[in-house]
């Protein structure tokens, strides 16, 4: 198929209808609303299952529902509808059934704003709902990368009976690019052997997340643990940029880490050795390919568009043997290629030792950009 | 000689496992638990059956039906309903819940469920307090009723009052059969499964969204004895929750149950 001019939530939609969900449960939110009104144009026609639910709870919850039956299911939502959901994501997880929620971050906390942002990151990578679980997220940086991102998540949901996250920014969402969307796949007639159907010929199904004895409840958190371990150790994906002879290490991800690849070419042109790591797992992140880069760069500069919350998995890593530092904006603000440029060289030239907390030093720098920017 | 032939008039359900129940003695849940058990043994919906449970002291209710089961958040029951019978609109699906589940945190879930007509069977236990946290006050409480969170009696003036789902939900274009029961003595045990058989019979002919509210005894949280749990219902519930038929589709009027 020949690559069309698509905006991002609609054809996050098309890929998900093409990857054969069959059930999409949502509420508007902007900036993630278009995923809702695509789907609801097309589903119906298709006889799919649509509903406009009352709220993101109750919209999770029908997700929960048809994830149940054994079928594909998902839903989309933006920063302050995500956390509404967090409740039926902490269920799903506990029942061990497949589900994908795809997040259009917004600027937060509270009401924030409509405009892109990262802020999410913890609340989608350490789990963000109740108790012991690991989520799978997706962290794709441009629209063709979503596309096959959706496909993705749903193999690996279906695969490690877990709740896949796809994170995108506000940008992702409302952008339009050059991609090309796969062909419609055939929906899938088998049946998961523990699908609720109605208990034909069978002994009946229950899918439940309660175990009321601790010692029961302790088995399945170290179930989920030892899954875990398995998705770590098999589904990392990141992209490397002109990372072969690099002495500075710029770390990003989604949007920021498609900036910095920009900010990147230039450096190079003016003769820094950086290179770029962009982890498009973040849960599992990247962590033996950090180790290795580590031991060849100079220093290390994260770049979000949050307060820097990568930036305390990078650290972990690091353990402090490079210095790392941080340049991240916040609130909605998306960073231009000439102000990591700026970073890049400002870390090139630094030979100084790192910081216990790389923001102490940016929070002025930050202050100082905002000031020159008004 | 005499010859006698036996003739099996009561035995456990099809539906039903052979196991105990957690619920104490006086409760009426293993009675409603029961109806349905037969009404879906009569109908024959068993294996095409998905049950819903709530949380609440009903929670394990999937243990002692023996059909596909979820159980959901608190209050989400209709939400979850909502997701299955939409992928699955030849199956048979129902949601057992509570007054805390059903009429306080899974409010917004329940009215528009009945809203959108969704095609699936509620079966509403009204005890009026929250039993499995320890007897609370609940949305369904009585005024003036004592609970462990209105040791005062409930006042009305600082808690609101009652709420009546029944009369609520048969006001909504999208259901098809919404009637009050009690489980108090035998007259209205089989009054309250013929209810339960026509909200079942709704949902099979696709008329909408169908709800039993059953009004249920709690000895142990309303620290009275089963006997005066029974009256407690006759007495004092009822004339707060008049029992009747709120809203009965069309189709259904004549048929013989």
């Amino acid at each position: 198929m020949a690559k069309e001019l698509l905006k991002g939530n609609h054809a996050f939609a098309e890929a998900a209808i093409r990857a054969g969900v069959e059930a999409f449960y949502g509420y508007p939110i902007t900036p993630s609303s278009e995923f809702l009104e695509y789907m609801s144009s097309r589903l119906p026609s298709l006889g799919r299952a649509f509903v406009q639910a009352e709220s993101e709870v109750s919209a999770i919850n029908m997700v929960y529902g048809a994830a149940c039956a054994g079928k594909r299911a998902m839903t989309a939502s933006s920063s302050p509808g995500i956390s509404l959901m967090m409740e039926g994501i902490s269920y799903i997880a506990g029942t061990e059934v497949p589900a994908v929620v795809v997040n259009v971050m917004r600027g937060g906390p509270g009401l924030g704003n409509i405009a892109p942002s990262q802020g999410d990151y913890y609340q989608m990578i350490k789990g963000g709902g109740h108790g012991d679980y690991f989520p799978i997220v997706l962290a794709p940086a441009r629209v063709q990368e979503a596309i096959d991102s959706i496909e993705l998540a749903f193999d690996l949901a279906e695969k490690y009976r877990s709740i896949v996250h796809v994170i995108v920014d506000g940008n992702m969402g409302q952008m339009m690019e050059p991609a090309e969307l796969p062909p419609m796949k055939e929906i899938s007639k088998e049946v998961p052997d523990w699908a609720v159907t109605g208990a034909k010929g069978r002994e009946p199904n229950t899918l439940t997340s309660i175990y009321l004895a601790p010692e029961d409840e302790e088995v399945t958190n170290l179930r989920l643990l030892k899954r875990w371990k398995e998705i770590e150790k098999n589904e990392v994906l990141y992209q490397e940029y002109q990372l072969d002879d690099a002495e500075i290490l710029v770390i990003g991800f989604g949007t920021a880490g498609r900036v910095a690849s920009s900010a990147i070419r230039e450096a190079r042109e003016e003769g820094i050795k950086a290179g770029l790591l962009r982890p498009i797992t973040l849960a599992p992140f990247p962590q033996e390919r950090l180790i290795e880069l580590t031991k060849q760069v100079r220093r290390i500069l994260v770049v979000e568009m949050n307060s820097g919350m990568m930036l305390d998995d990078v650290m972990k890593i690091v353990k402090g043997q490079v210095p790392v530092e941080f340049y991240g904006r916040m609130g909605g603000m998306t960073p231009l290629p000439d102000e990591i440029l700026d970073e890049i060289k400002r870390v090139a030239a630094n030979k100084g030792p790192g910081s216990d907390d790389p923001r102490d030093e940016w929070i002025p720098r930050l202050e100082g950009r905002i000031l020159g920017e008004k | 000689m005499v010859s006698t032939t036996a003739e099996v008039v009561y035995q456990r359900p099809e539906s039903f496992t052979d196991v105990h129940t957690h619920y104490c003695p006086g409760c009426t849940h293993g009675i409603a638990h029961r109806l349905i058990a037969e009404v879906i043994d009569e109908m024959g919906l068993r294996e095409k059956t998905i049950g819903v449970a709530p949380v609440g002291c009903s929670v394990f209710a999937y243990k002692y039906f023996k059909m596909d089961f979820v159980e959901a958040p608190h209050g989400r029951a209709p939400a979850m309903a909502t997701g299955i019978k939409r992928v699955l609109p030849e199956n048979t699906v129902f949601t057992y819940q509570g007054d805390g589940d059903l009429a306080s945190i899974g409010m917004a879930e329940i009215m528009h469920a009945a809203a959108r007509g969704e095609n699936i069977t509620v079966i509403f236990i009204n005890n009026a307090i929250y039993g499995m946290t320890g007897g609370q006050m609940a949305p369904t409480t009585l005024p003036g009723m004592k609970t462990t969170s209105s040791p005062f009696g409930r006042d009305v003036e600082l808690t609101g009052h009652p709420i009546r789902m029944a009369e609520i939900l048969a006001i909504m274009d999208g259901s098809g059969y919404i009637v009050r029961r009690s489980l108090h003595n035998a007259a209205n045990i089989r009054k309250s499964k013929k209810a339960i058989r026509l909200a079942f019979e709704a949902q099979e002919r696709g008329l909408g969204f169908s709800m039993v509210e059953l009004l249920s005894s709690c000895p142990t949280n309303w620290k009275i004895s089963v006997r005066d749990s029974m009256e407690f219902i006759a007495d004092k519930m009822i004339p707060v929750f008049p029992l009747g038929d709120y809203k009965v589709s069309p189709s259904l009027e004549g048929l013989k149950v």
